[in-house]
């Protein structure tokens, strides 16, 4: 350096982790999920867009989706937050031990929410080409359930490695916790989906 | 069109090569009244846009040139870099002030004419529908009974003085309907209906073209406007309500026979004959238009023969396939098309 | 907390603790030479082809981009020059109407997608961590992913084309010309899909650079503080992740209604044409300030150092680049006033595309009055900023033009809006740029460029671009619309289309030159100093080009101009490992110290995920299978990214 330096403050006992805003994962995460969430706010204008060119929604007299499914998947996403807030409050604490007996369920959960979805698809009542209302009510559905299936991606990598020596690091311990503040987001954002696909065509 | 800068010569050299041609298809023709308010709130944010220009420079020639004695200046080698001048922000101020001014008057001078424009077409006398296709314009007369209702292609005839509403709809992908001399452009998008009013002021004829990117010969996609005196006008309608006249020489009886007969009729209609397409242009009165082709061509002899015999040379991938006349069946069909006046 | 921990865990966290002692850290202890030994190897990436290919050095990553967008640059010039000669004579039968639809397609796709927000992508990733005081960005092999899947993106695009079955839909790609009733094949698809490669790649770079800049800073370094560099490049980065997403969404929707008959923009079943022009103009007027905001950020650079003092006004730059942002989401209908919607909505966007104007003239108030208040220095970066100014209001007061409905009218879709997007795109981020390379050469690379050789390369581009482009304003209203592979002779577009031809070739001159400068310096320019310009802000008090740990001690900041303040030392900070890669993060606002960051070492998995990825992509432009079965090798791949390479407890974290 061409200028020499004048030794301040040491920061050799600052920490290597920490959770929420100071992780900067946490910001990469919240930066991954403003992009998310434009993308399905953009879908839900062109939905809308969509809509106000019709006298009727569904148009022609076409059956709204059948409900059942879409609202499983809603009750069985709601109740997933109650293992997934243990699973948080566990990283926050090194709770290991349940870190790594509670993913399997929230794993097992994803599976069950996959097979629904794939109901769901099958009761929607229209085929993607049939006209511009199919095709944006699938895409919705479509959109959502990549996002389903990457979380629940992240989360089984994630379990295999807290299951490992590794899982008491405190870096996997933010990991986990941030992973869960993740698929908090995934069933909130569900919840405008739902009601764009279930419930604005039967108003 | 001079906006500080650089020599003012070019711009105005090219102005004046622009007026030789009577705005055949320029924004400076002035032939409607629409076409005149554009100029004149374009000349009032020329001005203010240039004004605003020669503000900037003067201040960066000021800037550039101004003496600075030793020890003056706030800069890092004179130890004063945290330092600024005291009137700069007094400065700031007033140009954000000057700018945003200007700005609003501007915005306020186009509300007015965009106003005015609008009510000025309040009422139409006159209706035309324009459909768009890959590269053509139909062109209907809309009237209240069938029998007064003309349909014509890539040329339309307007009377002076009367207020036209144009209605666009598109058969294909987006066109974009613009007469640059007579008014701003309009789009004609397949499954919307939009359209524009016009209200010709100076008589004259006046090209315009597609304006927006609609595929291959998107270039070749023109349109004349004929503004006539109302009476030549009414003349013309009358004109274009007859039917096409039967063929009187051999030759083009020949003609008639072959155009009707064979695959020109699965896509043009000519009234009065068998021949009743609609995927392409109606040339009913197809030689009395003075271009071919939207505009690809003049109206003559010799480019009907060569759009006749080898239309993909002239216009590659236009509708219309080359097949290959005999020499014999090119000379009929060019004589009966002549007759279509 | 300890009540879950087991035993055996506990021991193994003591004995750990005791580990970290021993580490070995930067302080006045370990200092100089052989401070910087250590940190060369520990901060160096392997050698070879492997190491090349691995690397996840900013600065590595950022040339990268720089000479690949600029490589862009050059092909995109080559088909304007083609462009120009055809259009250097009316009624020419030079070039085919199809072919010459796809030259347009392909320079405006070239220009716009992969170099002019790549180039500024690059120069921010390469300069911003050592204007931050840092040692590498955030997330650096989420950098590598976003630079290959820009390669790859640029491949499959030129690579159509070369294979002839390019897009010939302009860059835009309106529906429902862009559909498959009337673009069949796969050249709209191929278009599509090089927009979904570049802007992954953009909203990759996007989290980074908002991460490195929020995260990464010296301390000291307040958001008040930060140089407006990084200010323009924070605002960039979240007006990237807001509407990049736009154009994703409308091209895939546009590939699907193409490959699997879905209807979004079909109107005969209900969709709409207009659909994609609302998505795509959402996204694309924002572009434009993409690629604008990097610029202004350059000329506050420049400005600064060739004036010798501090931009005039720092919280008025700030508050015009953040409003600029804001503000340009609100304006895209002004493309769509042809479009017929009511306008008394359009008068919205009239209002809002006026007021955009306000900031910006305020930057240039600022930057004038720093001018006037400092001593300017003629020498070719500041050249620039001169031609920049002069360049580009004109084409700023010719958008104030535009932006009245009934002017629109007649100009939109004219060469006059060619005029005006070149004034402001070339005059306003190309001569910028231009000047910013030269400016931050030595950095990159160790020597100057050569000055006399710029100075005339300026003269002809600053002079070569007025004639090719100002003639366009008037052809424009002389009735020229855009997008026409000829014009017909006789109503005056002869004289300014020539003009504007021969003015192509003097301004693919000037930067023939300007390359020829750039490879000539790098063995034959002056070797630089650290600082060869005087300049004040942190990159310059790294060795030129930068050693790959950037700064032997991370620099503490006091003011806005640190090494104008510095007063012959650097204060900083000590502690940070030094055999193993470390970064400080500090507050987002304050930027005190608050955590030590383990950074990653060269891994191959950015590349073979964007490998993965990028045949994801491209097989789904053939069937949609190609999104379930692609999609396996892309999990499989970033799985591998994230797995570290030894499943054993570290004393102080690694990434691995």
């Amino acid at each position: 350096m061409i200028l020499e330096p004048r030794f301040t403050d040491s920061v050799a006992d600052l920490p290597t982790h920490k959770f929420g805003p100071s992780s900067l994962t946490w910001w990469g995460i919240i930066g991954f999920m403003i992009i998310e969430g434009a993308f399905f706010g953009l879908a839900f204008a062109a939905y809308f867009f969509l809509m106000g060119h019709e006298q009727g929604w569904p148009p022609e007299g076409r059956q709204a989706p059948n409900l059942l499914w879409g609202t499983l998947f809603l009750i069985v996403m709601l109740l997933s937050e109650i293992p997934n807030s243990m699973i948080k409050k566990a990283a926050r604490e090194r709770d290991v031990p349940t870190i790594r007996g509670l993913m399997p369920v929230i794993i097992g959960i994803g599976g069950v929410l996959l097979v629904i979805r794939g109901f769901e698809f099958n009761n929607l009542n229209c085929r993607w080409t049939d006209d511009a209302y199919s095709s944006v009510i699938w895409m919705l559905l479509f959109l959502h359930t990549t996002h389903i299936i990457t979380d629940w991606g992240d989360t089984i990598v994630l379990w295999l490695l807290m299951r490992t020596d590794l899982g008491w690091e405190g870096r996997r311990l933010v990991d986990t916790d941030e992973n869960c503040l993740y698929w908090r987001y995934v069933w909130l954002l569900w919840i405008p989906v739902y009601l764009m696909i279930y419930w604005v065509p039967r108003l | 069109m001079t906006v500080g800068g650089r020599a003012s010569v070019v711009p105005l050299a090219l102005a004046a090569s622009a007026c030789s041609y009577q705005h055949y298809q320029s924004t400076f023709g002035n032939a409607a009244t629409e076409a005149r308010q554009f100029n004149i709130l374009f000349v009032i944010f020329l001005v203010i846009c240039a004004i605003m220009y020669l503000a900037v420079i003067a201040f960066l020639v000021a800037s550039i040139a101004r003496r600075r004695r030793a020890g003056e200046a706030n800069t890092v080698e004179e130890g004063r870099h945290h330092e600024s001048n005291p009137l700069m922000r007094t400065a700031l101020i007033s140009w954000g002030a000057v700018v945003g001014s200007g700005l609003v008057a501007l915005a306020i001078a186009s509300f007015i004419a965009d106003r005015s424009m609008a009510s000025a077409a309040a009422n139409e006398k006159l209706s035309i529908t324009v459909t768009g296709n890959q590269w053509w314009w139909d062109v209907q007369y809309n009237a209240g009974d069938n029998s007064k209702m003309v349909r014509t292609a890539n040329e339309i005839h307007l009377p002076v003085g009367v207020p036209v509403r144009i209605y666009l709809k598109s058969n294909d992908v987006i066109h974009s309907f613009w007469v640059p001399s007579l008014a701003g452009k309009q789009d004609l998008i397949p499954g919307r209906d939009t359209d524009i009013t016009v209200v010709p002021r100076k008589v004259g004829i006046y090209r315009g073209q597609c304006a927006e990117f609609c595929g291959a010969e998107h270039a070749k996609m023109a349109l004349v406007v004929d503004v006539d005196s109302y009476r030549d006008f009414i003349k013309w309608w009358q004109h274009q309500l007859q039917p096409a006249p039967a063929p009187a020489t051999p030759l083009a009886k020949a003609g008639y026979a072959f155009v009707t007969s064979r695959n020109c009729s699965v896509c043009h209609a000519i009234a009065g004959t068998p021949a009743s397409g609609t995927v392409g242009p109606d040339l009913t009165h197809f030689a009395s238009r003075r271009t071919i082709a939207a505009g690809a061509m003049p109206m003559s002899e010799g480019n009907l023969y060569g759009w006749v015999e080898d239309p993909q040379s002239i216009k590659p991938g236009s509708k219309m396939p080359t097949i290959g006349l005999e020499p014999n069946e090119l000379h009929a069909v060019v004589a009966y098309l002549e007759t279509l006046k | 907390m300890s009540a879950h921990v087991p035993e055996r865990v506990r021991r193994e966290d003591e004995r750990l603790a005791r580990e970290r002692q021993k580490i070995a850290r930067d302080g006045p202890k370990l200092k100089g030479a052989k401070l910087e030994a250590r940190l060369e190897r520990t901060w160096s990436r392997p050698r070879g082809i492997i190491g090349w290919l691995a690397t996840v050095d900013h600065k590595e990553i950022g040339r990268r981009y720089i000479v690949t967008a600029l490589l862009f640059l050059a092909l995109g010039g080559v088909l304007a020059l083609a462009m120009r000669v055809q259009l250097a004579q009316p009624d020419s039968a030079l070039i085919s109407p199809q072919r010459y639809n796809e030259l347009f397609t392909m320079h405006g796709s070239t220009m716009m997608f992969l170099f002019a927000v790549p180039v500024m992508e690059g120069v921010a990733v390469f300069i911003i961590p050592l204007m931050l005081g840092t040692r590498s960005t955030a997330f650096p092999r989420l950098n590598a992913f976003s630079y290959f899947m820009y390669l790859f993106g640029g491949l499959l695009l030129w690579g159509a084309f070369l294979l002839n079955i390019g897009p010939d839909i302009g860059w835009f790609a309106y529906t429902p010309l862009s559909g498959p009733q009337f673009s069949p094949g796969k050249r709209a698809d191929i278009w599509a899909q090089m927009i979904t490669f570049t802007e992954v790649s953009a909203l990759a770079a996007a989290v980074v650079l908002v991460c490195t800049i929020l995260k990464t800073r010296a301390p000291g370094m307040t958001l008040a503080r930060m140089p407006l560099f990084a200010w323009a490049m924070l605002v960039v980065a979240v007006m990237i992740i807001f509407s990049m997403p736009a154009v994703a969404l409308a091209s895939s929707m546009l590939i699907s209604d193409r490959l699997i008959g879905t209807n979004f923009y079909n109107a005969y079943e209900h969709g709409d044409a207009l659909l994609w022009q609302h998505l795509f103009w959402f996204f694309g007027h924002p572009e434009v300030y993409i690629i604008f905001l990097p610029a202004t950020g350059f000329v506050s650079v420049i400005t600064e150092t060739f004036c010798r003092r501090p931009v005039f006004a720092y919280p008025i730059v700030v508050l015009a680049l953040i409003s600029t942002g804001i503000l340009a989401f609100g304006l895209w209908v002004h493309h769509m006033f042809a479009t017929g919607l009511p306008r008394v909505g359009y008068s919205f966007y009239t209002s809002a595309s006026m007021t955009v104007a306000i900031p910006t003239a305020l930057q240039i108030f600022c930057w004038l009055a720093t001018m006037w208040d400092g001593r300017p220095r003629f020498q070719v970066p500041m050249l620039y900023v001169v031609g920049f100014i002069v360049t580009f209001v004109i084409g700023g007061l010719s958008g104030v033009i535009i932006a009245s409905v009934p002017l629109d009218l007649q100009l939109h879709d004219t060469y006059f809006i060619v005029a005006h997007f070149h004034y402001v795109l070339i005059g306003g981020a190309v001569f910028p740029l231009l000047g910013i390379l030269t400016y931050w050469y030595p950095k990159i690379t160790g020597r100057m460029m050569n000055e006399t050789l710029g100075k005339i390369g300026f003269w002809m581009i600053f002079l070569g671009f007025q004639l090719t482009f100002f003639p366009m304003h008037l052809a424009g209203l002389l009735g020229m619309p855009r997008r026409v592979y000829t014009y017909p002779a006789g109503v005056g577009l002869e004289l300014p289309n020539l003009l504007s031809s021969i003015g192509a070739f003097v301004v693919a001159a000037a930067v023939v030159l300007f390359v020829i400068n750039g490879l000539f310096s790098l063995y034959r320019g002056a070797v630089a100093p650290s600082n060869p310009w005087g300049a004040s802000t942190l990159e310059w008090a790294a060795a030129s080009p930068p050693r790959p740990y950037n700064f032997a001690h991370i620099p503490v900041v006091e003011s806005r101009t640190p090494l104008w303040d510095a007063e012959g030392e650097l204060p900083v900070v000590t502690g940070l490992r030094v055999d193993e890669k470390e970064i400080l993060l500090t507050t987002v606002v304050a930027a005190t110290p608050d955590l030590r960051e383990p950074v990653p070492g060269a891994s191959l998995w950015p590349l073979i995920a964007a490998i993965a990825v990028g045949v994801l992509f491209v097989s789904s432009i053939f069937s949609p299978w190609a999104v379930v079965f692609g999609a396996i090798p892309a999990a499989i791949a970033t799985a591998a990214w994230f797995w570290p390479k030894e499943l054993k407890r570290h004393p102080e974290p690694v990434i691995s």
